[in-house]
């Protein structure tokens, strides 16, 4: 392979990557810390995409939608948070599984009652749509590095939190012990609908992002949440850094396997996941 | 002199930094009853997980009947013949105390994947279950559900359950907790039943009960061994002595 | 015990007549709700009474259907029990291995690496030939019964099919009822209750597991074939996740872990989903909000409600 070539293909792995880890690590940091298995959480990603696409064409701006986008899903987090998954906390996971996989149902009706059913694109705002060269003959699109950078600060930004402020102490510190929490007079209860918005204003925020690279259509939500399934079981519920490297490797397998086996791409993830499993059940990182 | 059927080198377990245990070595006979003494976080209860297979060693060795088992699982012990009662009462809440019996007996059983037998009409597991409900004095209260007994009750059941397996080696840890005068004294006398033709390894705090019952005692401090010998033999020993009555009498254990 | 049989012998009674009743339409409607009975009820081997949720069981259902697909020829009928052999077989085997993997997990991991391991199946018949791809594959002619000459029923009739279902349901039913008061089966129960304390007993709780997994998905299997002989066509929505949510969701509906409750729920899911269909085309939306507010309100499904109406009915005493 053309070291261009190969530059590319590593490029998109990484952009590919760390947008699921975008997802992932809501996935993961709802359940380590709440407890609570969502399996609707693809949808929230479908969410995103399909809001770009409605948003930026009323406004003309992706980054005008992007920000009302977050917003309306931080509502929308803090909403259902509320509404239902303040109830789950105590469910045995059988429950959450399936209360959340009636919440799919009823996302993606909405969704074909609301925006319909067909395949949209989003156009890549102005100032990204340059493509920078790469050797001789090849070019890689300015955006997609743009999606990739935004990943890493939105990573960064998370560790900052998590580990830094006192908001991430007491993130922490409920998921270990919620009486105790309690008893101290922190609120539980907020912190945790402010972590379950986060997590679905990340989800819908890396839809938004993807939009113009991926377009938007029904099956998206779905799509990427097994994937995401499979980036938790490999890096380890709970850890947002397994997530991380488990999210970098699908990224790796999926993109070079679409080039190397195309017909079994599809199926090298779940192998990598199957020889995860049988060397590290409980994941890569898995949580002390 | 008795056969040893049990016996460690060296164990040791650590958890990131502290060695729970270290460097443990002790032999159980093959008859009679093996006392474990020592302060809340001398690591007895490590050890009998160590020796249970709940736990993994992080060094030593553990044989048994002349096999090195460290790295056995808990039910491949069992199957070898040790057989372990739990401080935290351990039982099937839901099934009857028949039924809790009757499954611990089932495990003997020579076809353990027959699919077409009928579980409950097996003459030899319905033997072994009633014999571990009258062992443990429960024979009364077979049809009661599990979760109903009084604490006293689902102790003396945990027991059962132990001996419906018919074990060579019990490894008991603190069968007496958070009993009553009376039902202490009736898990004494099981106790003292037992010891006659059982090898019993035994963590307790009840001091009256272990240096009546107890044919050894090893005292633990730290996760290490400090004393192993007969009853009056601990009493004298100065160490044993300098470990308990420098925090004073009713702190031993 | 007379009267514990009474409902049941009546519900049986009431199924072996309607097809002399009804027309073809519900004959065949009632026909795929006893095989989706049979998956269901193999299901809840794993879920309540093993204690393993599976999301992923639709794999093996999807396996014995494809199987009779590409063991039939384009323009003849295939042999019905050397298909419904090879069908049990290869999704007990899949089953099998795929336990190998995932019973190394529990809890939460458990229900992901299922429906991943599932996934894995449905790319591998969606995406490659190997089963015809997306377009599935048709059965044009379905398995013909006939030993030595003898043909004990033709599946081409709707009416002889639904007795040869209903005869697979009662079997399974009745075969399940053996097991789980078989040592095996007790086993499994006290898996369920206390895994741990199983181990400390003696029992190799992983070999009971793939044991349950591998005979939960040999049943599937078997509704699966069934289903493919009944529809004629197969594709790879069969194995998708919706198939094993829905499954899931007749389990814990009829109740788990209760003798009826799969079939109860099988047929109440069923029914839901043709009376909303025949309502709106976005019936999925109602669907889904009955779904959330079942959970949320009636966490025993209908199986614990009937017991818990049956005992206050009655005082002290009936149970399901």
């Amino acid at each position: 392979m053309e070291p261009a070539v190969l530059l590319i293909q590593l490029l998109n792995a990484l952009q590919y990557g760390l947008l699921l880890f975008l997802v992932a690590s809501g996935l993961t940091l709802i359940f380590g810390i709440m407890g609570i298995i969502n399996l609707a959480h693809g949808s929230f990603y479908m969410i995103g995409a399909y809001m770009a696409f409605t948003l930026s064409s009323l406004t003309g701006s992706l980054a005008v939608a992007m920000v009302l986008g977050v917003v309306l899903s931080v509502l929308l987090g803090l909403f259902l948070e509320w509404a239902l998954f303040s109830h789950l906390y105590r469910r045995d996971h059988l429950e959450q599984v399936l209360l959340t996989y009636g919440l799919i149902l009823i996302f993606e009706e909405l969704r074909s009652l609301i925006v319909g059913n067909d395949v949209h694109g989003v156009p890549v705002p102005e100032m990204f749509k340059a493509s920078i060269a790469l050797g001789e003959t090849m070019t890689y699109p300015v955006y997609r590095l743009v999606m990739s950078g935004v990943c890493l600060l939105l990573a960064a930004g998370m560790y900052v939190l998590i580990q830094r402020t006192r908001l991430g102490m007491m993130i922490r510190a409920g998921a270990s012990n919620r009486e105790m929490v309690e008893v101290l007079g922190i609120n539980v209860n907020l912190v945790f609908r402010l972590v379950f918005a986060l997590g679905v204003a990340l989800a819908a925020f890396a839809g938004m992002l993807a939009a113009p690279v991926s377009s938007v259509y029904p099956g998206m939500g779905q799509q990427v949440l097994i994937i995401c399934f499979v980036v938790v079981v490999i890096g380890g519920i709970g850890s947002v850094w397994g997530a991380l490297v488990a999210a970098l490797l699908i990224g790796l397998v999926d993109t070079f396997g679409k080039v190397v086996a195309p017909e079994f791409a599809g199926v090298a993830v779940y192998l990598l996941m199957a020889v995860i499993l049988l060397w590290r059940p409980e994941g890569l990182f898995r949580r002390a | 002199m008795a056969e040893v059927v049990l016996e460690t080198r060296g164990l040791t377990r650590r958890f990131g930094g502290l060695a729970a245990c270290d460097g443990v070595a002790i032999a159980v006979a093959d008859n009679g009853l093996h006392a474990l003494l020592g302060p809340n976080g001398a690591g007895k209860s490590t050890l009998i997980n160590l020796l249970s297979g709940d736990l993994a060693p992080s060094a030593g060795s553990i044989v048994y009947r002349g096999t090195e088992i460290s790295h056995f699982p808990p039910d491949r012990r069992s199957r070898l013949g040790m057989g372990r009662s739990y401080q935290k009462t351990n039982i099937f809440p839901a099934f009857t105390v028949y039924e809790n019996c009757r499954l611990a007996a089932q495990s003997r059983h020579p076809r353990p994947f027959a699919v077409f037998a009928d579980a409950g009409a097996d003459a030899p597991t319905r033997g072994r279950a009633e014999r571990g409900l009258e062992l443990a004095g429960l024979a009364g209260r077979a049809e009661r559900i599990a979760g109903v007994l009084s604490h006293g009750e689902q102790r003396q059941l945990e027991i059962a359950m132990v001996l419906a397996t018919e074990p060579r080696l019990l490894l008991l840890d603190e069968p007496l907790a958070g009993m009553g005068a009376e039902e202490s004294s009736r898990m004494v006398e099981l106790l003292q039943r037992l010891a006659a033709d059982h090898a019993i390894l035994l963590v307790e705090h009840d001091m009256d009960a272990v240096f009546a019952l107890a044919d050894t005692i090893t005292v633990m401090v730290n996760g290490r061994v400090l004393a192993s010998g007969a009853p009056e033999a601990i009493r004298a020993n100065d160490d044993v002595q300098r470990a308990y009555l420098g925090h004073g009498e009713d702190e031993l254990g | 015990m007379l009267r514990r049989l009474a409902l049941p012998v009546v519900a049986l009674a009431l199924v072996a007549t309607f097809p002399l009743a009804g027309a073809t339409f519900y004959t065949e409607l009632v026909t795929k709700i006893m095989i989706m009975s049979i998956f269901a009820l193999s299901l809840d081997l794993l879920v309540g009474y093993t204690g393993l949720v599976s999301f992923g069981h639709a794999a093996y259902f999807g396996v014995g259907a494809y199987t009779l697909a590409m063991l039939t020829p384009k323009a003849a009928a295939a042999g019905l029990w050397a298909t419904l052999g090879a069908a049990v077989l290869v999704a007990a085997a899949c089953a099998f291995v795929v336990g190998l993997f995932v019973l190394r997990t529990r809890g939460i991991y458990f229900i992901m690496v299922t429906l991943a391991f599932a996934q894995m199946f449905y790319f591998i018949f969606h995406d490659t030939k190997f089963g015809g791809g997306s377009d599935g594959r048709y059965i044009n002619i379905k398995p013909d019964a006939s030993i030595a000459g003898f043909v004990p029923f033709d599946l081409d009739r709707p009416l002889q099919a639904y007795y040869v279902v209903l005869a697979a349901l009662v079997l399974v039913f009745l075969g399940l009822r053996l097991v789980l008061r078989s040592p095996l089966g007790r086993a499994l129960q006290g898996i369920r209750a206390n895994e741990q304390r199983m181990r400390s007993l003696g029992y190799p709780v992983f070999a009971y597991k793939l044991a349950s997994f591998t005979l939960a998905g040999a049943l599937a299997g078997l509704a699966g074939y069934l289903a493919a002989a009944q529809f004629g066509f197969v594709n790879p929505e069969i194995l998708s996740w919706h198939q094993s949510g829905n499954v899931l969701l007749m389990v814990i509906l009829g109740g788990s872990a209760t003798p009826y409750g799969p079939i109860v729920g099988a047929f109440a899911l069923t029914l839901l989903q043709e009376f909303f269909s025949s309502l709106t085309t976005h019936w999925q939306l109602w669907f889904g909000a009955t779904i959330v507010l079942l959970v949320l309100f009636l966490p025993g499904g209908l199986g614990h409600l009937v017991r818990r109406v049956r005992r206050s009915l009655s005082g002290a005493g009936g149970d399901g």
